[in-house]
């Protein structure tokens, strides 16, 4: 066993490995913790699971592993939710209602942000949809503001990049790309 | 609710951004899907098929007032955001009959009174377009399934108890419980009669204390408080009085013999 150990793993390998762990992972799988677990270095295992994302692709596997949340995470293909919906018998979701909504895009692309400052954007108290969404844990306090009443601060959650399919937050739209589309 | 409703000129169900499968938040369904008074502005304006940048201020408030109206008799707390606007509108379309000052019209712009309702309204268009990008992207999320969680130890804990786990946390609750009644705390609080007959004494005893010493010996903030009002009650009711010997010194409680 020993002797093994020592042996350079050759890419196909680690490969392998990368699959098998992203299987097993609860959550996204940063490269990060792979690279810890495999004891290789981070640019050999990200370019094991790029490559790895490529094989599923090329084969049209039913299967995608794909990057989010700052992870990588194995999923179905969103082309046979129907089927799988069928099958597990389940519906999609209750959705969230327009005010949650248009707070969580606020908080999104505005975070930190306090009450009072969502109220001035959305010209409506806010405090049920926030409830919601702190409910759903797809908002959290993010400590407070020093200014008067120190107010609490709001910022997105993991569990928003998940739900919402997003790598990063730098890849929401740039807000003022929707200025196009005012009118 | 039947009777108004028919006034209206514009219809409920049309004004549904299908964006919604609306459960029990703090829209008011049968008002539509209006979250905000902002958001009913940009619908009459897009009613009236009236320009964002040059908003008929007078035909959009009659129709804005017109949906208040109704809305009143619903939901209070709801109409409290949308009566703010209201008042808004109002002062706009006042502002807009006064004739304008021309001070300097070639080179500066004269300040438009719907600017600022305009900012707002384009501000929030924008977040409601990124609103509606993010709601396409949670049904696309929808569509993804991840595998379901690996039966482990490590978040299967519960089926592990045995009974003896369960009588041992038992008796961790037993045990808190007696901890907690323990917990005694006790006032240190000193009454106003009390306080009195403190200073009395003291300064019966020492004819001469200065202010300073006797509010030094206080430790409490509420003993302070106490022995400022008790000074006060010394001085108008008893052979007290307060004295300075020179500008600035030290203010001195001294007795003195009124006979």
């Amino acid at each position: 066993m020993e002797i093994e150990e020592k042996q350079p793993r050759n890419i196909g390998e680690i490969i392998s490995i990368v699959e098998a762990l992203i299987f097993v992972a609860d959550e996204p799988l940063t490269v990060k913790t792979l690279a810890e677990v495999l004891t290789e270095d981070k640019e050999t295992v990200e370019a094991a699971v790029v490559e790895l994302a490529q094989e599923y692709e090329q084969r049209e596997s039913g299967l995608q592993i794909r990057e989010i949340a700052g992870g990588w995470q194995l999923g179905t293909r969103t082309e046979f939710h129907e089927e799988i919906r069928r099958f597990l018998k389940t519906r999609p979701s209750a959705k969230l209602s327009l005010a949650a909504l248009e707070t969580l895009a606020v908080i999104a692309y505005k975070q930190p942000v306090t009450v009072p400052e969502i109220l001035e954007i959305r010209g409506v108290q806010s405090a049920s949809a926030i409830k919601t969404l702190l409910d759903k844990r797809l908002i959290i306090a993010k400590g407070r503001k020093e200014t008067v009443g120190r107010p609490m601060q709001y910022g997105t959650s993991k569990d928003f990049m998940i739900q919402f399919g997003l790598k990063d937050l730098s890849e929401l739209t740039s807000i003022e790309d929707f200025e196009d589309l005012v009118q | 609710m039947e009777q108004p409703t028919e006034q209206l000129s514009f219809d409920f169900k049309s004004v549904q951004p299908h964006i919604v499968s609306e459960t029990r938040d703090e829209i008011n369904l049968e008002l539509g899907a209006f979250a905000g008074p902002l958001d009913l502005l940009l619908f009459l304006i897009k009613q009236e098929q009236a320009n964002i940048f040059d908003i008929p201020i007078a035909k959009i408030t009659d129709e804005y007032l017109k949906y208040i109206r109704l809305m009143k008799t619903l939901d209070i707390s709801l109409a409290a955001d949308f009566l703010v606007m209201a008042a808004t509108l109002i002062e706009i379309k006042s502002k807009m009959l006064l004739p304008r000052e021309i001070i300097d019209a070639t080179e500066e712009e004269i300040e438009d009174p719907r600017q600022e309702l305009i900012d707002r309204l384009l501000e929030h268009q924008k977040f409601k377009n990124a609103a509606e990008m993010l709601y396409e992207r949670s049904t696309v999320e929808q569509a993804v399934f991840t595998r379901g969680q690996i039966e482990s130890d490590e978040n299967n804990v519960e089926t592990n108890a045995s009974v003896f786990d369960l009588l041992t946390v038992f008796q961790k609750i037993l045990e808190r419980r007696k901890e907690e009644i323990k917990l005694e705390i006790e006032r240190e609080e000193m009454s106003l009669a009390e306080m009195l007959k403190h200073l009395c004494a003291k300064i019966f005893k020492a004819k001469e204390i200065t202010l300073l010493e006797l509010f030094q010996e206080m430790q409490t903030r509420q003993e302070l408080v106490l022995a400022f009002i008790a000074v006060l009650e010394l001085v108008r009711t008893e052979n007290i009085k307060l004295l300075q010997k020179e500008n600035f010194g030290d203010v001195i409680l001294s007795y003195y013999n009124s006979t």
